[in-house]
């Protein structure tokens, strides 16, 4: 029963045929070794499910290495892994923020990736250690409702959003993982004093909500003009509503301001799995042409970032966005921004 | 009052520490964990501004959602036992089913329908309609279980109905309803999912920023204790308001028909009342589904893996609901029948972690399973346990409900006959006690059905509940693929509530 339930739902029927033949035109179909065939490996994941889903069962197929997926939150799955420790099940983290990979590293919890894997991918969005390889990456943007505001009204820098000009009229997620590495490039590219007054002003003008689901909503149903988020979101929503119900669009802050951040997903293989080898296959997989083929063309909407692949999705391409030039080391694991929100108040 | 009852049978003692020392776990995790913390951490952490400003938020909305419940609660209680309201039987089901709505759902459908509900109000709103029938249930069943004779001797001694309330009424359901308050009270403590919806930041959402931000479970644990404190801070004011209460009656012969108390003037009121609570409850989360239902853009009609979800969800639950009542058994039978301090100082432990956020309890059971059994990691048996050490109280309540009303007297003279505690233990009062046993697993049953935070850490890997799967496309904006998940929730969790009406129905027969 339990094997009945399990392999109808890590295998939609049709997903099989179509990815083997994407796999096959890709041409690394063939050449996987066999060694590692049959085994089964562990996936904690905390991103997109239904993209996770298709990549491990192409993977599968591609393989013949088992995966067993876990999808939860990325914060809560990476807490998991600090009190499993080394009694960890699983073999892989797939994460969707650096800060949550970071954390572990921190405690080495992580291994180092295999360097073929790693060169897959612009070392811009690996783990400066090689200790996780970035899969796919997401822009900061700025959603707004078409009703309330027009794209050549909005600055273009996230911190003028917080002026009193926008009293009501922003809203962001402070308690989501994708707003800190934003609020660690203010600090980074402004200072400590320029971020001690961007949180204030926000305290005192902005409108605070609990994720970024429930913000762009918010941002397309009016309840608030302008919202910060990652690109995907949006993306998502409009699937959801049809254009037609879609009352919001994007605006891309300026070049190298922190608003324009590029933040990546990564994942890394877990220093304490038992199964390294097959585990670091599905990370060379990862970044591998058919992986990346399928974010691209999937309902997460992340941009893929290794084997040259680009999207197909209407966005604007990852090589036209100019993010600051800060790297995954000055974006940190997170507690430094977290100890900025505590001190100005907010949490 | 004694330290330990005179004649406590030796094996329900033994069980009641087994049970006592299972829910300990999350408690004794929460507390070696900000052992941890070094004391400068622990200054800033708890000493600043933030952290009055939360005491007071947490305490404002406790305080306002308990009493509102007990209000709520009550009322409909005493008009669905009491009262000749039409179509009773239909408002005793409509009006416990919300506690089947997951307050994610629920903080969700309202958070869509308008923007009114963000911060106290529409925190108040939401767990308030969420909550009110854990007062409700066990006050009903209080209320169908009591000789209402006693009203009609009260009320031809002079008294008018108010006072008939207030003065015999209200005395006998006391315990019913404290029990219930203190479930609410310790629920809203721990409660994220709603309160993060509505931006109402309290203890509970402040503990998951530690961790979802900071990943320093040392700093979320230190805060879990301050929950702790708040919780035991409850459990004394219950303890102190229920005292030793006993409602018991032996029944005399053929129980007395007493007619209904007549609303007259007052059914159109009362049935407005009701159908405007109903409406609100029920009404919009169920709309708000079956609106992503229709309109949603993703959709995975009929889903693959919806019935399996849905097998899997119901296997826990009546898992969970068997294994959360036998623990929690001889915790009431000691707290209730062998009343002494070490008896009521064990009941009342098993409370603690009802107050803390259900990410707590479980990591707390990742970390006891892995270092001692790890065998049974994210094994189903875990998760159970999980569940059990979750819902404990919600079991203990109904039970202790029912046994008050249990008259000691016929296991006493079960013993004066000549027979060994246990014995009569098994021969008179379980089966007196079945109803309770019902409504016991009942509650834990609709609790499980829409527990998160818990079955995301602790399933098996690769399956999935309907409470997981929904989770797993909201998170994903795909809203008209969730909504069926959300609907067979509240679909699986009808045919308990059911069954725990038709339980109190019998309930009266039995223990008169």
């Amino acid at each position: 029963m339990v094997s009945m339930i399990r392999a109808r739902m890590v295998q939609p029927a049709w997903a099989v045929p179509v990815l083997t033949g994407l796999l096959m035109v890709a041409g690394c179909g063939g050449t996987s070794s066999t060694q590692d065939a049959g085994q089964t490996i562990t996936v904690y994941s905390g991103q997109h499910e239904q993209t996770a889903t298709m990549l491990v069962t192409d993977f599968t197929a591609a393989t013949g290495i088992k995966v067993e997926l876990r999808s939860g939150g990325e914060a809560e799955l990476a807490n998991q892994i600090l009190q499993e420790g080394t009694a960890s099940p699983a073999d892989v983290f797939y994460a969707e923020n650096p800060p949550a990979l970071e954390a572990l590293r921190e405690k080495n919890l992580l291994s180092s990736v295999d360097a073929a894997t790693l060169t897959a991918v612009p070392a811009a969005y690996d783990s400066p250690q090689g200790r996780w390889v970035g899969v796919s990456a997401r822009s900061a943007v700025l959603a707004f409702n078409t009703a309330a505001a027009s794209d050549a009204q909005l600055p273009a820098s996230v911190l003028d959003m917080a002026g009193p000009a926008w009293k009501g009229k922003f809203g962001y997620a402070p308690t989501e993982t994708d707003f800190q590495p934003v609020l660690t490039a203010v600090a980074k590219l402004k200072g400590a004093d320029a971020v001690r007054q961007w949180l204030a002003d926000l305290k005192a003008n902005a409108k605070v909500y609990p994720d970024n689901e429930t913000l762009v909503a918010a941002v397309n149903s009016g309840e608030i003009a302008t919202g910060l988020i990652d690109h995907y979101y949006w993306y998502r929503l409009q699937r959801e509503l049809g254009p037609a119900k879609t009352n919001s669009a994007l605006h891309y802050f300026g070049p190298g301001d922190p608003g324009s951040l590029v933040d990546v997903s990564g994942a890394a293989v877990l220093a304490s799995s038992k199964q390294a080898g097959a585990a670091q296959k599905f990370l060379a997989y990862l970044v591998s042409k058919p992986a990346q083929t399928i974010i691209g063309t999937s309902d997460s909407y992340e941009y893929p970032l290794g084997s040259g692949v680009t999207t197909s999705q209407p966005l604007r391409p990852l090589a036209e966005l100019h993010p600051p030039a800060l790297t995954v080391e000055d974006l940190g694991d997170g507690r430094s921004s977290l100890a900025m929100l505590q001190q100005a108040g907010l949490l | 009052m004694t330290l330990i009852g005179r004649r406590v049978p030796l094996p329900l003692v033994g069980a009641g520490l087994v049970t006592a020392a299972v829910v300990a776990l999350p408690a004794v995790f929460v507390l070696a964990e900000a052992g941890g913390v070094g004391w400068a951490q622990a200054r800033t952490l708890l000493l600043r501004s933030t952290v009055a400003q939360l005491l007071g938020s947490t305490a404002a909305l406790t305080a306002a959602v308990t009493a509102l419940s007990i209000v709520i609660g009550v009322a409909a209680a005493w008009c669905t036992e009491r009262t000749d309201l039409p179509a009773v039987r239909m408002w005793r089901v409509l009006v416990v089913l919300p506690v089947a709505i997951p307050e994610f759902v629920s903080g969700y459908s309202w958070v869509s329908l308008t923007s009114a509900v963000y911060g106290f109000g529409g925190a108040v709103l939401i767990s308030t309609l969420s909550l009110y029938p854990l007062v409700y249930l066990p006050v009903a069943a209080m209320l169908r279980g009591r000789d209402p004779a006693q009203d009609q001797v009260a009320r031809s001694l002079g008294l008018g109905p108010g006072a008939v309330f207030r003065r015999v009424t209200l005395p006998q359901i006391r315990p019913a309803m404290l029990g219930g308050a203190l479930i609410v009270g310790l629920h809203l403590l721990g409660e994220y999912g709603a309160f993060a919806i509505v931006r109402y930041p309290t203890f509970a959402t402040e503990i998951f920023t530690e961790y979802n931000l900071g990943f320093d479970p040392g700093a979320a644990a230190l805060l879990s204790v301050v929950l702790i404190v708040l919780c035991v801070a409850l459990l004394g004011g219950e303890t102190r308001l229920t005292g030793a209460a006993q409602q018991a009656r032996i029944g005399g012969g053929v129980a007395r028909q007493t007619p209904p108390v007549r609303l007259g003037r007052l059914t159109a009121p009362v049935l407005t009342g009701f159908a405007g609570l109903v409406t609100l409850a029920l009404g919009v989360p169920i709309g708000s589904l079956g609106y992503w239902l229709i309109r949603g853009g993703s959709t995975t009609l009929p889903p693959a893996s919806i019935w399996a979800a849905a097998g899997f969800t119901l296997t826990l639950g009546a898992a969970a609901a068997a294994v959360t009542t036998l623990l929690a058994l001889p915790v009431a039978l000691l707290a209730v029948r062998h009343r002494a301090r070490l008896t009521v100082l064990l009941e009342r432990s098993t409370y603690l972690a009802r107050a803390l956020p259900g990410v707590v309890v479980a990591l707390a059971l990742v970390f006891f399973a892995l270092h001692y059994v790890p065998i049974v990691y994210q094994s189903a048996p875990l998760l159970v346990l999980a569940y059990a050490v979750l819902f404990l109280p919600l079991a203990l309540i109904a039970l202790r409900a029912t046994l008050t009303q249990i008259p000691p007297g016929l296991a006493e003279m079960g013993r004066s006959l000549g027979r060994p505690p246990m014995i009569v233990l098994v021969r008179v009062t379980l089966p007196l006690l079945g109803p309770g046993l019902a409504a016991a697993a009942a509650l834990v049953f609709l609790s499980t059905t829409t527990e998160l935070t818990a079955t995301l850490l602790l399933r098996p890997t690769g399956l999935q509940t309907l409470a997981t799967q929904f989770w797993v496309y909201t998170s994903g904006l795909a809203y008209g693929a969730a909504a069926p998940y959300a609907a067979l929730m509240v679909a699986v969790s009808a045919l308990p509530t059911y069954l725990l009406t038709r339980r109190i129905d019998s309930l009266s027969t039995t223990a008169t």
